[in-house]
């Protein structure tokens, strides 16, 4: 968390509908997700109702409403990817962390999501760890990636 | 730099004749590091190279010129296109013919600039040379515009990719860029820009091929106090990567595309409409839109012509169908990204209700071409009723992959055969598919096929925006197929009946025909193919009474694959059998006892507790619970587990 919500509403003088999703977009950027004290305070800006916005909010799948986990895993599923694995290494992380794309692990420490091509098709499949490409991955790398990482969480 | 800036604009952009002085050459010569006095290193830096590793490749370089105090440059390039080739390095030593060397990772910078500079060179590493008049020729490298992946491709929308600083500004306008836009901007009407579109024939990009210049021509003439244009850059079908590639690598020549095209529709306001995640191609166009608008090519009264230009980018929220025309709109406006029934369309009453032109990134980015050659010369590219190129992203199993450009009217089997030099590792080739998770297979039948909206569109087979996909014989396309639906099942907006319920009832059927019956005499079997016949009656439905066209669209790949390869379908409904071994649910696995040490690795990991044995003696697998998973074949390290 850095900006402080009012500063960053601030920003949209206007306060249009058309506002309504870049504001959410930036207030996830700066806090990670939509808290509902940030979807409380965007409706009553723009004097929509929290339920408009959660059901626009949902609508979209960039949108989130709990924190991302420490460790964050984007995994490339598109076409190429598919074509090369991307399945068994989606089916590896859900096994391994227990949750769906989407959600975070109950200690904070991991979240995941599909995205459709990177844009290194060739090197497929490829996933993101932290902002990180990892290409070629194979599924039985994860249990250990997931292993090393926890360390690295353990001991920040 | 002050003295480049005002030097550009004056002596370049406001220079009223077509042929500028020699003096201003010569300037715009260096600017472009033709005849460079010192060594310059390029390498390509798209999203492509940057997985590749290019990130690692930059600073090792950088290293490698500090260490030895070389007199060197180094600048990042975009995308050059051969994708096996990254991360791709250029390097230019003056009075030389460029030398272009593949897969440079951070180790083998050191090396390959020893080599480079002590006339030492490792062929391995080579991909080739440039052939420009007046350098001496390294002997015994090819060119690499001999090389099949280039020779083959007709590179125009694509020309400045790959040879240009994307950052810089001066090097686009140095390149030609921006003079079309402010020559239009100060002697041309909006409906001279317009027709010079018009005639020249481009059709849309995005797969539909709609005549460009009469959809501008729609919302000039609607009257209206504003009105705007939208440039697609949404991208969002699986395995779909021109557009970014584009954005990445030429933003300036996008950005002047936008603005002709905004110009010709009299629109003061222009949108990008990005796709999320693409931050790397967001970065680089909005320093673009900001140095622009620096060289005042943006903003209010440009360059005295009286005309206002303001662009921004927004980035989309996350949802396929928003790039769908009207849900795009809706999505801009703060709402749902639902697709809206047309009429009206956008040029009457689009975003805010103004008259709104939505094209797609390659559209525009033939646009300043058009404007600089005039329509004459881009009808003679490609075909009669297609004239022009066609930008692919080639990916799946081909040999070579990346972004490719080919003159329409070009074989597919060129693309299959020369560009992407045929399948990887001996396999042999099974289809090609174009056009996204809605497109259709291509089988060899089909390869003679040339790339023309009409005749693919008389074999039932849409362009698409850019996806070619080659599929070999390891892939089962029941799978594919699966895969794609339930991509379009998860992106259906549900506003209408027989898309929402129709992809979830296609996505079943086909579920059910990779799944295991849980019993064989129970007639599931005949249930599964009853499925299958429906699905005729489903697709049909859906392509006719859906609102937009995702659901119109959505059977496609399905009734595609099961024209072509039914012989797969049934073999997974009758005999239980994939052939690529791919489909979980009929993979049965086994345990060879003389491999396995009974280390019990395997039966920890089970996930339905479906392995048993003693530790340190071989363990089994008990058939009826096993969900084919794959996880014990995938750990075992003593390749104990046979699949089958
Ligand atoms: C479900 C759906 C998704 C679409 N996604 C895109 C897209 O990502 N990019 C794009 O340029 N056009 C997309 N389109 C097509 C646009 O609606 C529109 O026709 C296009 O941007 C027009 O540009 P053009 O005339 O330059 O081809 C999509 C259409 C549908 C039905
Ligand atoms: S066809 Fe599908 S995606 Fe299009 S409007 Fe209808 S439900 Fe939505
Ligand atoms: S394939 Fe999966 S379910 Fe079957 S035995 Fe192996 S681990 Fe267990
Ligand atoms: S499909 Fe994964 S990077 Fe393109």
């Amino acid at each position: 968390m850095s900006t402080d919500l009012d500063t960053i509403i601030k920003k949209y003088k206007q306060g249009k509908r058309e506002d309504l999703i870049p504001l959410l977009q930036e207030i996830q950027e700066d806090q990670g997700f939509l808290s509902e004290e940030a979807i409380v305070k965007t409706g009553t800006f723009l004097g929509l109702s929290t339920t408009k916005i959660y059901g626009l909010a949902t609508f979209y799948d960039k949108f989130r409403f709990i924190p991302a986990g420490k460790i964050q895993i984007k995994i490339c599923h598109g076409t190429s990817c598919f074509l090369n694995g991307s399945q068994s290494i989606i089916n590896r992380i859900k096994e391994e962390t227990g949750i769906n794309p989407g959600q975070t692990t109950r200690d904070g420490n991991f979240s995941y999501e599909i995205v459709s091509c990177m844009g290194g098709c060739n090197n497929g499949p490829v996933i993101t760890v932290n902002g990180e490409f990892h290409s070629h991955v194979k599924a039985e790398q994860l249990p250990e990636l997931i292993k090393k990482l926890k360390y690295v969480i353990d001991n920040d | 730099m002050e003295d480049l800036k005002s030097f550009l604009i004056e002596k370049v952009l406001l220079f009223e004749s077509d042929t500028l002085s020699s003096d201003t050459e010569k300037v715009l010569g260096q600017v472009r590091r033709e005849k460079p006095a010192q060594p310059v290193v390029y390498l390509s830096s798209g999203t492509s190279s940057l997985i590749a590793g290019s990130a690692r490749t930059y600073s090792a370089i950088e290293n490698y010129i500090s260490e030895n105090a070389l007199e060197a440059k180094l600048i990042s390039v975009g995308c050059t296109g051969p994708a096996n080739f990254e991360p791709l390095v250029c390097v230019h030593i003056p009075g030389k013919n460029k030398l272009f060397f593949r897969n440079i990772t951070e180790e083998k910078v050191e090396p390959l600039l020893n080599g480079v500079f002590h006339n030492d060179i490792n062929e391995d590493d080579l991909a080739g040379q440039t052939g420009t008049k007046g350098f001496e020729l390294w002997p015994g490298i090819p060119f690499m515009d001999e090389h099949p992946f280039f020779s083959n491709q007709k590179r125009v929308v694509l020309g400045n990719c790959g040879c240009y600083d994307p950052e810089s500004i001066e090097e686009y306008i140095a390149r030609g860029g921006y003079r079309s836009y402010v020559k239009a901007i100060r002697h041309y009407t909006y409906d001279e820009v317009c027709d010079i579109i018009e005639k020249s024939g481009l059709r849309g990009r995005s797969g539909g091929g709609y005549l460009t210049g009469l959809k501008w021509k729609h919302a000039l003439n609607t009257n209206a106090n504003a009105r705007y244009l939208i440039c697609n850059a949404k991208e969002s079908d699986p395995g779909a990567f021109t557009d970014r590639t584009i954005l990445e690598s030429d933003p300036h020549r996008l950005l002047e595309g936008i603005a002709i095209g905004a110009y010709a529709i009299g629109a003061s306001n222009a949108i990008i409409f990005i796709r999320s995640g693409s931050d790397h191609a967001r970065n680089r166009l909005q320093r673009a839109i900001d140095s622009a608008r620096e060289f005042g090519l943006f903003g209010h009264d440009i360059f005295s012509s009286g005309y206002n230009l303001d662009i921004v980018i927004k980035k989309e929220p996350g949802a396929f169908v928003c790039g769908e025309e009207t849900a795009l709109i809706n999505t801009l406006e703060g709402k749902r990204g639902m697709p809206q029934l047309k009429p009206p369309y956008p040029t009457t009453a689009g975003l805010f209700g103004k008259p709104t032109v939505i094209n797609n990134v390659e559209t525009l980015m033939n646009v300043p071409l058009i404007m600089q050659n005039g329509p004459e010369w881009f009808r003679s590219l490609g075909t009669e009723n297609s004239p022009g190129t066609k930008v692919f992203a080639v990916a799946g199993k081909g040999r070579m992959s990346g972004v490719v450009e080919v003159e329409m009217g070009t074989s597919i089997r060129t693309i299959l055969e020369d560009i992407a030099d045929g399948i990887r590792e001996g396999k042999d080739f099974k289809a090609i598919q174009l056009g996204g998770a809605s497109g259709s297979f291509i089988t060899s039948e089909h390869l003679d096929l040339t790339i023309d909206f009409d005749e693919l569109r008389e074999n039932g087979i849409g362009m698409g925006a850019g996806g070619f996909v080659i599929i070999d014989e390891n892939t089962c396309m029941v799978d594919l197929v699966r895969y794609y639906m339930e991509f379009i099942r998860n992106e259906s907006c549900g506003k209408c009946i027989p898309c929402r319920e129709g992809t979830g009832r296609m996505l079943e059927i086909l579920e059910s025909v990779i799944r295991k019956p849980l019993n064989e005499e129970s007639g599931t079997t005949l249930e599964r193919f009853k499925g299958v016949m429906q699905l005729e009656t489903i697709a049909s439905v859906m392509k006719d009474t859906s609102l937009c066209g995702l659901g119109q669209t959505a059977p496609n790949p399905f009734m595609s694959a099961l024209k072509n390869f039914r012989d797969e379908f049934e073999e997974h409904i009758f005999d239980r059998k994939c052939r690529a071994n791919i489909c979980r649910g009929l993979r049965s696995f086994s345990i060879d006892v003389e491999k396995c040490t009974g280390c019990t690795a395997c039966a920890s990991k089970c996930p339905v507790n479906a392995i048993y044995g003693t530790r340190l003696q071989p363990f089994f697998i008990v058939e009826d619970k096993c969900i084919g998973c794959g996880i014990c074949f995938d750990i075992c390290k003593f390749s104990a587990i046979t699949v089958k």
